[in-house]
């Protein structure tokens, strides 16, 4: 697909995107504005804070922006996820800017102008009204200007706190190698950030009183800022928030596959009646704590990551037994309900190129052991480093490969079909593998814990929505291994629009 | 002669300093002072730079207050005045004057009546008034910026604001410093001039002995802090102290340059 043919299918969601991006920065950059300013000038009052506060407000914009946001996650009031936190944090980025730039411009006043208009008999209130802040105002303009253009950039990271924006499509490009996805988010952000910059540059250039300039442009500056204000509020406070007793907030890791198992169960939902927040693409713990915090009411997950991951026992072979642990624990612990299995798992596999699976007859993993010593293999950074990965795996089946290459997980299907290495550990639903011909062999020696789908929904949700209860029965035992391979094709191979495919398949299951 | 003052207070001098001293940390600016300026006179401080004759005036309309000693203005300690009060009563004049650059000529002109509560049209019409007065025209200036001015049209501007609220007591510092000669001269001659024709009362710090024998009824001469001579233009000539004849003989030089052609 063309750059420009997937701009013409994505149009509306783009747009939506740089909505919300510009949204987010408008009122962060407000708020820290009616924060700033006024912090500035205290600090242009009491010389002794100047240090502190200055310096706080420095070590605010060296923590790097991921950081701030799992650091806000877990926090009451403003932390958790989605918006609220992504503002706090792009609000903490944009203070320094301006308050160093408000107490710059207030301290570079030409001393004699402010003796003049002590002088004049003007009161501490009207110096300050009348003559240092209009006289700062160009420098303060141009620390608004900079944390603006700061604020474009750190918005896409708030994607990975739910809280929307152009980072979506920059994190989903660069999970799924689709560069018009990543284009497409970096090069509006780009734009988005130059925009900022010349129109905060005009505006800038209002408040130099040292040049000549004619009063037309500046009433039309002057004009274009008081649009672009009130414009942004209205935008703002149009955004609709309906909120209703019967809404549902559906969450989803960061990949395809949990997406889109979201967004079954968010259709069907929504077929039922029930009001839909979609919290899509959440990165690393971030699900877990915001259905524990009551954020989300529900979300994909795996038996086997919340066996090891979240509840940090070692790994077990037996399916059964880490199921009804892990129903036990989260009831216990969490008050949240394990759904039933939706009937596939989501582990490693252990592929091969399909033509040497049928000229060796190569069924299991074990059958590999006599060919390893010939063949080079390729597995992902995660695969190399976790407790159920590549040490207690070649161990296990006693493998001895020519070579050992640790690679990008996704790159390593490719690497494989193309000859560059003869053996992976992918995943055991990627929509590729029956397309590149590649073979599963079977883990005969039962080595990978399992990794069984399943929704996790919080128990007070379950009383609230009825609803909620029957969709996840009808999905119970659903959605085959091969079945999902197909879904996770259709988008990540064929790059088709994840809403619609999940409409076809319930179509098609009749749920 | 209009007399600003109420007419019951007429006897008393305008401004009284007594045993003033003003001291920072480690230095003292000013030792002992006693000074009475008078209703209607054009006081001039003469002096180099640092010899405390700047911190005199600002002792006046309490930009600074006295470390001892007593300054009073219309007979009143400056310390017991409401400081807002008081400098709204003193017009304040200094060097390329002091105009605020982001207001237009009539809006600086108009600062302190419109502070003071003016109603818009009272202001406007004294801001008309006042830019003729310095020889403005206020059809082409009114609306300009400082930027737009030259420096003698600028100073001109720092003189009529300090004049718009009519107030009893101007204080001028080094107002003509900045300027080439001969605009200096013509703005030197125009402030006597519209002294003397208002009736102001000023005090004006300079350390050019030419302008301070043209403008002043009297002659401060400072040094280090200490007011040494303090007599009329006349008599300051006639003085044998060392530091006044210091300062006339350069005065000597010039006029021989020019041919004795100078006043």
């Amino acid at each position: 697909m063309s750059f420009w043919q997937f701009l013409q299918a994505n149009w509306s969601e783009l747009l939506l995107l740089v909505r919300q991006h510009i949204v987010l920065v408008f009122v962060s950059i407000l708020v820290a504005v009616i924060i700033g300013v006024p912090v500035g000038i205290i600090l242009t009052r009491y010389r002794v804070l100047r240090g502190p506060v200055l310096g706080i407000a420095n070590v605010m914009q060296t923590i790097p922006s991921l950081a701030l946001f799992g650091f806000l996650i877990p926090l009451p009031f403003i932390g958790g996820i989605g918006t609220r936190t992504a503002l706090v944090a792009l609000v903490l980025y944009s203070l320094l800017p301006i308050i160093r730039n408000t107490v710059t411009g207030i301290l570079n006043v030409d001393p004699n102008v402010r003796e003049a208009a002590v002088a004049m008999g003007m009161t501490g209130g009207q110096v300050l009204r009348q003559v240092e802040l209009p006289l700062a105002m160009g420098v303060i303009v141009t620390g608004i200007r900079v944390a603006t253009v700061i604020a474009v950039g750190v918005t896409t990271i708030a994607a990975a706190v739910g809280a929307g924006g152009l980072g979506v499509y920059i994190f989903r490009g660069l999970r799924q190698y689709d560069n018009n996805l990543l284009l497409a988010g970096a090069l509006s952000a780009a734009l988005l950030a130059l925009a900022a910059d010349s129109l905060l540059g005009l505006v800038e250039r209002q408040f130099s009183f040292e040049t000549k300039r004619s009063v037309v442009a500046r009433r039309l500056a002057l004009a274009v800022a008081v649009v672009l204000i009130v414009g942004g509020a209205v935008f703002w406070l149009s955004r609709s928030t309906p909120s209703s007793e019967s809404r549902i907030a559906v969450g989803s890791k960061d990949f395809t596959e949990s997406a889109l198992l979201a967004e079954i169960v968010a259709q069907m939902l929504e077929e039922r009646g029930v009001s839909v927040e979609r919290r899509f693409e959440l990165g690393g713990n971030l699900p877990h704590e915001a259905l524990v915090a009551g954020t989300l009411d529900l979300y994909p997950e795996y038996t086997g990551t919340s066996f090891t991951a979240i509840l940090q026992h070692a790994p077990v072979t037996d399916p059964r037994a880490v199921y009804d642990q892990v129903k036990q624990e989260y009831a216990d612990r969490f008050k949240v309900e394990v759904s039933q299995p939706l009937g596939f798992e989501n582990t490693f596999a252990i592929l091969v190129r399909g033509e040497d699976a049928r000229r060796l007859n190569l069924k299991t993993i074990s059958n590999a052991a006599t060919e390893a010593p010939r063949w080079r293999a390729g597995f992902g950074q995660d695969f190399m480093s976790r407790a159920d990965g590549y040490p207690g795996f070649s161990k296990t089946y006693g493998l001895k490969f020519a070579e050992v290459r640790e690679m990008d997980l996704s790159l390593t299907y490719i690497a494989l079909s193309s000859r560059q290495v003869d053996l992976i550990a992918g995943n055991s639903t990627e929509g590729r593998i029956p397309t590149l011909d590649l073979f599963q062999l079977a883990d005969d020696r039962r080595y990978f814990p399992p990794y069984e789908a399943v929704y996790l929904v919080r128990q007070d949700s379950l009383t609230r929505v009825p609803a909620l209860q029957e969709v996840l029965a009808k999905l119970a035992n659903a959605i085959s291994t091969d079945e999902m391979r197909r879904l996770n094709y259709e988008i990540d191979g064929k790059k088709r629009d994840p809403k619609e495919v999940v409409r076809e398949w319930l179509k098609g299951k009749g749920f | 002669m209009i007399q600003q003052m109420g007419h019951e207070e007429a006897q008393t001098a305008l401004v009284e300093f007594h045993d003033v001293t003003y001291s920072l940390p480690n230095t003292t600016i000013i030792s002992d002072l006693n000074l009475t300026v008078e209703r209607g006179e054009t006081l001039v401080l003469l002096g180099e730079s640092g010899c405390g004759k700047t911190t005199t005036l600002k002792l006046i309309n309490r930009l600074l207050t006295p470390s001892s000693g007593e300054v009073r203005v219309e007979g009143k300690s400056t310390t017991a005045w409401d400081a807002i009060e008081l400098r709204r009563r003193i017009g304040y004049v200094i060097q390329e004057g002091g105009l605020f650059p982001h207001f237009t000529i009539a809006r600086n002109v108009g600062l302190v009546p419109a502070l003071s509560g003016w109603d818009d049209a009272r202001t406007n019409e004294r801001v008309r008034e006042m830019l003729n007065l310095v020889g403005l025209d206020p059809d082409r200036f009114a609306e300009r910026y400082p930027r737009e001015l030259s420096g003698g049209q600028r100073q001109r501007v720092g003189v009529a604001r300090a004049l718009a609220a009519d107030p009893p007591l101007l204080l001028l510092d080094e107002p003509f410093g900045a300027l080439d000669p001969l605009t200096r001269a013509s703005l030197q001659r125009e402030f006597a001039e519209l002294a003397t024709r208002l009736g102001k009362t000023a005090v004006l710090v300079t350390h050019d002995v030419r302008e301070a024998m043209i403008l002043g009824q009297r002659i401060g001469l400072m040094h280090k802090g200490h007011l040494l001579l303090l007599e009329s233009p006349e008599r300051f000539r006639a003085s044998d102290h060392p530091q006044a004849r210091a300062y006339l003989e350069t005065l000597n030089v010039e006029t021989l340059n020019v041919n004795g052609g100078a006043s």
